[in-house]
């Protein structure tokens, strides 16, 4: 077999359990392919000895008869998760050196599972930012191009989107605190779930804003979104937030009929500047639905503009209080210190110089709207503006609708560098499709349905009711098949 | 509201970051325009919401109280900048 990096889980999986390839060979396979790709910038830490280590016993778990559908699945991991003895420092200066002494809970599932560790995928910094610029180890770069200049992958899983769509792995991890998993997805043509808030452990995954983080995969099918999420997700005793349901076969939900299912389209995410592209792809994405059977639906989420503000406002204030612990002295990097400095220069001087521009400008904002007078007027109404927006949805499904459709990105990629530094709102506004669904914590899939006028993929999203991923992946598949969306990137790099 | 360069000197000291007076100016117009952004909530009218803290119904796990880890102070300690005697490091807080 050729080409076994280009490979879908599902297709891995049964050639594996027929004896047609093995472990090592794709693991191999994606490692070349790896090494051919700097030019993205996407794997950021390299581990092959541990890939070959773990592909062997994958091929010896297959023999023996005792192989999980992710056994022998190599898997590119982004940066924010802890892997232990392998750099994880959330593409942070400020964690340069970190070698946690622990394990994920969501990694630790997918090796159980058998998947193979290819290395750690280039992210924005602590999650934070849209393009993936933000990042200490420089962006990575989209695979897919339109002319010399080089695009965004998105963010802030910008690298594993770069490496699932340019095949250096079969698949990726990702997180999701307002649209990171989503936009990057969109952006390169491959599918990017975010689970219901709780679904999957955040034990273990360096935080950003808490009460929003959540983990997911990031696949080459809807399929394979299905079987990744069910390695991934667990009941973790380690995360007081972790659900208490019983992990389901997602894949068994993959039943391809939606006949008199409900889909909700949402007036409020017509927006004000909206490409035709985008707006004629919505349109065709509900005639594909209401084709399958599905029953489409007006629906009005009324709040649906104040999401953006409210979630500057909470993620901030969250990433504020989580990364307070980066003072320079438990874990990474310490400011080297003049004569007399005390501890409160150690501090400030370690901060300043391990926090890139972005993660200093969040932590401030979250420091001004969590201070003594300004708690009410910001934070406060904030949260009760979230609780609005969460009802806004309770709403819509009480109401009998059993998805929402909807773009995922107001744009498809961009140049790297042409948001105005200046203007951090500008690029806030990326998230204006994605952001709501953290807010209320739901379940939302990315699925690439077409492509712009350029040739850019451009993707639609799907909102599902709370824990009903089984339900909201069949209605993405059917997404999926009816859009045929198979291209891929000119190889460049 | 809005920022001026003195809140904005305090703002940064209470995040514990260190920024150079010659900066300060930047940092406040930022700020501002970021502050500017969210002042669209005051648009909303949220009397008798409850602000939401997580987004799922749920009673926060209970668990026995006793020690369920520990005796690890060397891989504690492996990945800090200094340490000294089984201890982190830092430079001399009290006089």
């Amino acid at each position: 077999m050729t080409d076994l990096n280009r490979l879908t889980i599902a297709d891995a999986r049964d050639a594996l359990r027929k004896g047609d390839t093995t472990a090592a060979d794709l693991t191999e396979a994606c490692l070349t392919a790896i090494d051919g790709a700097d030019a993205l910038n996407a794997f950021v830490h390299h581990t092959p000895d541990m890939a070959r280590d773990m592909a062997a016993a994958a091929d010896a778990r297959i023999k023996a008869g005792d192989a999980t559908a992710m056994t022998g699945i190599p898997l590119g991991i982004k940066d924010v998760f802890c892997v232990r003895g392998v750099p994880s420092q959330a593409a942070s200066r400020i964690l340069q050196g970190f070698r946690p002494e622990y394990e994920s809970t969501v990694t630790r599932n997918l090796w159980n599972a058998g998947a193979v560790m290819l290395g750690k995928l280039n992210q924005d910094e602590f999650a934070m930012g849209s393009a993936n610029e933000s990042s200490c180890y420089g962006p990575a770069v989209n695979p897919w191009k339109v002319d010399d200049r080089h695009l965004t992958p998105g963010g802030s899983s910008g690298g594993s989107a770069a490496a699932v769509a340019a095949d250096l792995c079969l698949a990726a991890t990702g997180t999701d605190t307002g649209g990171s998993i989503r936009q990057p997805a969109a952006f390169t043509g491959i599918v990017g779930l975010k689970p219901t808030y709780g679904r999957v452990s955040r034990w273990g995954v360096i935080a950003y804003a808490s009460s929003l983080d959540q983990a997911g995969p990031m696949t080459k099918t809807v399929r394979d979104a299905a079987i990744m999420l069910g390695a991934m997700a667990s009941v973790d005793p380690q995360d007081s937030t972790s659900a208490d349901h019983p992990v389901p076969d997602y894949e068994a939900a993959l039943t391809g009929d939606i006949r008199g299912k409900r889909i909700g389209v949402p007036r409020e995410y017509r927006v004000d500047g909206m490409p035709a592209d985008i707006d004629a792809l919505w349109r065709k994405g509900a005639d594909m639905l209401r084709d399958a059977g599905a029953e489409i639906v007006d629906i009005s989420l009324p709040h649906t503009k104040y999401a953006l503000p409210a979630y500057y406002v909470i993620a901030p204030a969250e990433a504020s209080s989580n990364l307070a612990r980066y003072d320079g002295v438990r874990y990474g990097r310490r400011a080297r210190l003049g004569q007399g400095d005390g501890i409160t220069e150690m501090y400030e001087k370690t901060r300043a110089e391990g926090f890139g521009p972005e993660v200093q400008r969040r932590v401030m904002i979250g420091t001004y709207v969590l201070s003594a007078g300004f708690y009410d007027a910001y934070y406060n109404r904030a949260r009760k503006v979230r609780a609005l927006i969460k009802r806004d949805f309770d709403k819509a499904f009480a109401d009998g609708i059993d998805a929402i459709l909807a773009p995922t990105t107001p744009s498809a990629a961009f140049p790297l560098g042409s948001l105005d530094q200046s203007d951090p709102v500008q690029a806030y506004l990326n998230d204006v499709f994605t952001v709501t669904l953290n807010l209320a914590g739901l379940p939302g899939i990315a699925v690439p349905v077409g492509q712009d006028a350029q040739g850019l993929p451009l993707g639609l999203q799907l909102v599902g009711r709370p824990f009903e991923e089984g339900d909201l992946l069949n209605h993405a598949l059917v997404l999926e098949r009816a859009a045929g969306f198979v291209a891929k990137p000119d190889r460049w790099w | 509201m809005s920022i001026t360069e003195d809140q904005a000197r305090k703002v940064a000291h209470l995040a514990r970051i260190a920024v150079d007076d010659a900066a300060l100016p930047a940092l406040a117009r930022e700020l501002n325009g970021i502050l500017h952004f969210m002042e669209q909530l005051n648009e909303v009218d949220v009397d008798g919401v409850e602000p939401m803290t997580g987004v799922t119904p749920m009673r926060l796990k209970r668990r026995q109280d006793v020690v369920t880890a520990g005796g690890m102070a060397d891989r504690i300690l492996s990945n800090a900048p200094d340490t000294r005697e089984g201890f982190f490091a830092v430079p001399k807080v009290v006089e």
